[in-house]
């Protein structure tokens, strides 16, 4: 096993991994830009380096910099957590020249699935669903138009280099897709550096479920079902529960079974997510693939008990996976809501001073904390400052205890997303499972300002 | 005179105005990547825009003037 592992993150998810390899006897190297010095990640690890100022570009993007940190602490691992460099396939090949295990899958399925256009190519081929629409790039405004009409609007405009909620966009008619086309194939240059667009039918009153694998070396693979993340904003998640409240035990085990060819099809190693569209039949579509560990990752390890980070580690040491898919079982109810510094009504970003931070205690209550009370919530990175993560015997006593948590949750001196949350998992249509990828703006929205 | 600034460090991803257009309080002038997330950049107060001072693409830090409006 690695004597020491570095985390190139910062938050929660750097202090989550460091967590496990203080389990597993692993020393722990934290980076961390200087808007983060005094954040409790850091002072969690055994040792820490500053890596530079607080823009990302000179930090945690800054691949050769925290390279050489890790040559320099004598790390012999990475562990990239998600966002940043987590899927970038450049600084994979950089930890392998320098001869630094990456924590994750290889460089090629990387870029290969980053690739939107690729990956649903790749998953066709494996036998995956995927929803309707181009194979290829499409060119023009007038070709996409063409197809657009045979699809059968409404269709959504995607970046092949986009994912994520970023570089997409829905269209309703030709006049929409002769407008959009070229501007959105223009912006995808110029931010990606590839204008690739591509169309995609629009899945209507779709579920966004997600199955999560694990892969060895030894191409043995399996699932550890279903997460449930369609109440988003902005395409963002918020709220997210396993297992899934829509779908039924036969689609369950068939997704399960599709993802887990998919990713020895792959020929994938690590831990991954396959994100699917479900659409009111039950019906599901490849929609894209996280070669990363998720932040929604917590409600897995509730209902399963396996740790992911600890399975992303020895696999990572080229251990061979001792789980077996039939011992795998469901146990109760988990369900995450993501805690953002951000204003509940226009969800904002609203960065400060937190003064106090008071959080829940108690049975069936999991924190994952990037702050703390007397602590600056800076400007330069994602808003999420905390998760909190609740467990039940079934879905009702869950919600009945994420109300109860979320109540119990105090923070002063900036604006959270806590009474956006405490409105939505109070809705009858949130307990009656209702949660299509539309519900913030058909059932929140609607009273946001009450 | 209003100067919208971004509230938050990110990659310019849309610019949704043009000189000239009139917005209202609260109307998105342009909109921000981080974290694969749109953040919407709206103006606090009505007027026309007189400059835009970004381009799609640009990288902004918090405080950056996005765009002038008198």
């Amino acid at each position: 096993m690695f004597q020491k592992v570095l985390i190139a993150n910062r938050g929660e998810i750097a202090a989550r991994v460091i967590r496990t390899c203080k389990k597993m006897g692993i020393k722990t190297v934290a980076v961390y830009s200087e808007a983060d010095s005094g954040a409790p990640f850091v002072d969690m690890a055994d040792e820490s380096y500053l890596l530079g100022p607080p823009r990302v570009n000179e930090s945690y993007l800054n691949a050769d910099k925290i390279i050489s940190v890790a040559k320099q602490a004598k790390a012999d691992a990475i562990h990239p957590g998600y966002g940043f460099l987590s899927e970038n396939g450049a600084f994979v090949r950089k930890c392998e020249a320098a001869g630094i295990c990456f924590i994750g899958p290889d460089s090629q399925v990387i870029e290969q699935m980053g690739s939107k256009i690729a990956a649903r190519a790749a998953m066709k081929k494996a036998g995956v669903p995927v929803v309707p629409g181009t194979e290829t790039a499409v060119a023009t405004a007038d070709e996409a138009i063409r197809i657009a009409n045979e699809i059968g609007y409404p269709i959504m405009l995607k970046a092949s280099a986009g994912g994520g909620g970023i570089g997409m966009q829905a269209v309703y008619t030709d006049e929409e897709l002769q407008k959009a086309f070229s501007s959105n194939a223009k912006r995808a240059e110029s931010f990606f550096g590839d204008g690739a667009m591509f169309l995609e039918k629009k899945i209507e009153n779709a579920h966004h479920i997600e199955i999560q694998i694990l892969a060895d070396h030894f191409g043995n693979a399996v699932h550890l079902f279903e997460r449930e993340c369609s109440i988003q904003r902005r395409n963002q998640k918020v709220i997210e529960e396993a297992p899934s409240p829509f779908i039924s035990e036969s689609t369950r085990l068939k997704m399960g079974q599709t993802a887990v060819k998919a990713v020895k099809a792959l020929g994938y190693v690590n831990a991954g997510t396959i994100e699917f569209m479900v659409d009111e039949d039950e019906n599901f579509y490849f929609l894209e693939m996280n070669t990363r560990i998720q932040v929604e990752h917590p409600i897995t390890e509730e209902i399963t008990h396996v740790d992911i980070v600890e399975q992303q580690l020895r696999i990572a040491d080229k251990q061979k996976l001792v789980i077996k898919q039939e011992d795998l079982t469901i146990d109760g109810h988990a369900m995450e809501a993501r805690i953002y510094a951000e204003d509940p009504v226009t969800f904002f970003p609203s960065p400060g001073h937190i003064s106090t931070l008071e959080i829940p205690r108690g049975n069936g209550i999991r924190h994952e904390l990037t702050v703390k009370g007397d602590y600056d919530v800076t400007p330069y990175y994602d808003p999420m400052i905390a998760k909190l993560i609740v467990t039940g015997k079934n879905r009702m006593e869950t919600i009945e205890n994420m109300q109860h948590a979320l109540a119990d949750y105090h923070v002063t001196g900036i604006k959270t997303n806590i009474p956006m949350l405490q409105k939505v998992v109070s809705l009858d249509a949130f307990k009656r499972g209702d949660t299509t990828t539309a519900f913030v703006q058909n059932h929140y929205a609607p009273i946001a300002k009450k | 005179m209003e100067e919208v600034k971004a509230a938050m460090a990110g990659n310019v991803w849309k610019i949704v105005v043009n000189v000239g257009d009139e917005v209202e309080e609260d109307q998105d002038v342009a909109i921000l990547e981080s974290m694969k997330m749109e953040i919407p950049i709206p103006a606090e107060e009505g007027g026309t825009v007189k400059e835009i001072k970004v381009s799609e693409g640009d990288f902004v830090n918090e405080g950056d003037v996005i765009a002038i409006l008198e």
